[in-house]
């Protein structure tokens, strides 16, 4: 017999929630510290987006592992269809923020460049879709 | 960290895919090397030769010469001076306190470590002496003590002068002596504010009126700003009597070893260029030092070659920017140099400069970690570079790293300080009595040798 329940339990664990919170924060952050990079040439603004996008990647990297956990063991069990697209997010943008690490890691001028840019831009995009796939309350699941 | 270093390696190995390898066709030595494309890599290449014990074994050296160890177990040797009569002074140390700027700080000072001896620096200046000139040492002892980082060392007119990391001391000295006590009389303070390239490289001039101190980069090129670059990449002269300095030659990234030539008495330095550019560039280079010359450094090397990295560009400077007489090859670390007198080491290293190379970093392919002669006629490099002494890697570890090298003119030899397997090597002609007949080699400390008449220069 079939039966439709409606959870309006977070898709997401609140320790889930907690790691998420660090890369939505950062990497946007250090999108904003590149612009003013390469505005300014100051190179202190690059330095800061250097440590942000490091912390960013710590926490992707941790989301990550926590997604995977999720997507076999926990809530995200119940609704696979969803988890495997927040994994895919989630991956993606862990890829693309230790890419751009490396990127980062060049010295002066070459340490943002059009690359940085595009990296941080595409990173604070994948994790604000994270966050919307991850916070979004209602999850329907069908039962046998 | 492990499990960390699993995630991250399969993805920088990835990475250094698109790294390019070394031509070994290019031709990067002598007065106009082959320069290639810029390849900022996103994962510099980087071999890191950790280092490894000598066993039975020692450097190689060509046929007719020897090489013996003079003094071993010693804090991290960089450069030797050797004393009016005969004794061999070796600063030794290790500086440098550069805070970690960015997360890559902290890795890449974790990977270069791995190159390097666990000793930890002596802060000191140690004395050899030869009492029956047989090329062995018969006594050792610590010359002087608690100084910070010394590395440059000079002689004049009875006083011995040490560049620390962050001044310029000077030491009455008294023919004979052992040891010194006190801390000296310091003569000026030298830029240590961060202190990214801390060698304090040293000469006098002939002449013995100025002290001339390189004063490294305090970043690879400029990524920690050009603020902290005030009064770095440069060459500063210093009156000797009243310490006074003035900028003598600029743009001149890390100038660790400094030496005036016989022929001309011109001042020369050997050079560590700029990092992260690919296998290939940018070549260390050997040159005379111009007066009030700009070397391009962090804006352009080898002439006018702009390095993008270094915005705002400057290309008022890059215009004047001065092109070094002769190229040593790429990331070999020159760190040593000095010129043969009165017929060298003989045969094919009989006039020219030796120069010790610590080693490269930043390629697949090590380079460096060799001593070299770069032949001169009439006072300019003339011909390719010769290998002089060898075989400090094996099977992918350092035995050894060169560092500074110093031509004992009374004796005809060379010392080379090695500060991985923390040795001073002596390399001489075979059979190298060769000067035993002027007596030099034979005497003895304490002599009443008359004043030396030719300036000691280094």
């Amino acid at each position: 017999m079939d039966r439709t329940v409606t959870n309006s339990r977070s898709f997401a664990n609140p320790l889930h929630a907690i790691l998420l919170a660090f890369p939505v924060a950062l990497y946007p952050a250090a999108l904003l510290t590149d612009i003013t990079y390469l505005n300014t040439a100051e190179i202190q603004w690059s330095n800061f987006s250097s440590w942000l996008i490091a912390g960013a990647d710590l926490f992707a990297g941790l989301v990550l592992a926590s997604a995977l956990l999720a997507l076999f063991f926990g809530r995200a069990r119940h609704a696979k269809g969803r988890g495997t697209l927040y994994l895919i997010v989630i991956a993606a943008m862990f890829g693309l923020g230790v890419l751009n690490a490396f990127q980062h890691a060049r010295d002066g001028w070459h340490s943002v460049g059009t690359l940085g840019l595009v990296l941080s831009i595409l990173c604070s995009i994948l994790a604000l879709i994270a966050a919307f796939v991850a916070y979004s309350t209602q999850t329907v699941e069908k039962r046998a | 960290m492990n499990r960390l270093a699993y995630l991250v390696l399969p993805l920088t190995f990835a990475l250094a895919a698109c790294q390019v390898s070394s031509d070994p066709d290019l031709d990067q030595t002598g007065e106009r090397p082959e320069l290639p494309e810029q390849n900022d890599a996103l994962v510099p290449a980087m071999e890191i030769p950790t280092p490894e014990g000598w066993g039975d074994e020692l450097p190689v050296v060509p046929e007719g010469y020897t090489v013996s160890a003079i003094a071993q177990d010693l804090k991290i040797p960089r450069q030797t001076l050797v004393l009016p009569n005969g004794d061999i002074l070796v600063a030794e140390g290790s500086g440098g306190k550069a805070p970690k700027l960015r997360p890559k700080d902290v890795i890449a000072g974790w990977i270069k470590k791995e190159g390097k001896s666990p000793v930890e620096g002596g802060d000191r200046v140690t004395l050899l002496r030869d009492e029956d000139g047989d090329g062995q040492t018969d006594l050792q002892t610590t010359f002087i003590e608690g100084l910070d980082a010394p590395y440059g060392l000079a002689f004049f007119d009875g006083t011995l002068y040490v560049a620390n990391q962050g001044n310029l001391v000077s030491f009455e000295y008294t023919e004979g002596a052992t040891s010194i006590a006190g801390s000296g009389t310091e003569v000026t303070k030298l830029p240590a504010k961060i202190n990214h390239h801390w060698t304090k490289a040293m000469t006098a001039s002939p002449d013995g009126s100025k002290l001339y101190v390189g004063i490294g980069s305090n970043s690879n090129v400029g990524e920690r700003g050009m603020d902290v670059e005030e009064d770095r990449a440069v060459i500063w002269e210093i009156d000797r009597e009243t310490g006074a300095s003035r900028i003598f030659a600029s743009g001149i990234r890390n100038p660790t070893a400094l030496a005036f030539d016989p022929w001309n008495e011109q001042l020369w330095a050997v050079v560590n260029e700029r990092d992260e550019l690919g296998p290939q560039l940018v070549p260390d280079y050997l040159t005379s030092v111009r007066e009030g010359a700009f070397y391009g450094w962090p804006y352009s090397y080898y002439g006018q070659n702009v390095d993008p990295r270094i915005k705002p560009a400057r290309p008022d400077l890059v215009n004047k920017a001065v092109v070094p007489d002769y190229a040593l090859g790429s990331h070999v670390a020159a760190l040593g140099v000095d010129f043969t007198t009165d017929g060298g080491l003989g045969g094919r290293f009989a006039e020219g400069a030796f120069v010790g190379m610590h080693g490269s970093w930043n390629r697949a392919d090590p380079s460096g970690y060799k001593v070299v002669f770069v032949p001169f006629r009439g006072g300019r490099p003339s011909g390719e570079p010769i290998d002089l002494l060898t075989g400090f890697l094996k099977d992918g570890h350092a035995r050894g790293r060169p560092v500074g090298v110093t031509y004992d003119e009374a004796r005809g030899v060379l010392y080379v300080a090695d500060d991985v397997s923390n040795t001073v090597w002596r390399i001489a002609p075979r059979g190298a009595a060769r000067r035993n007949s002027s007596g030099d080699t034979t005497q003895l400390p304490g002599d009443p040798r008359p004043p030396s008449t030719a300036p000691t220069t280094r």
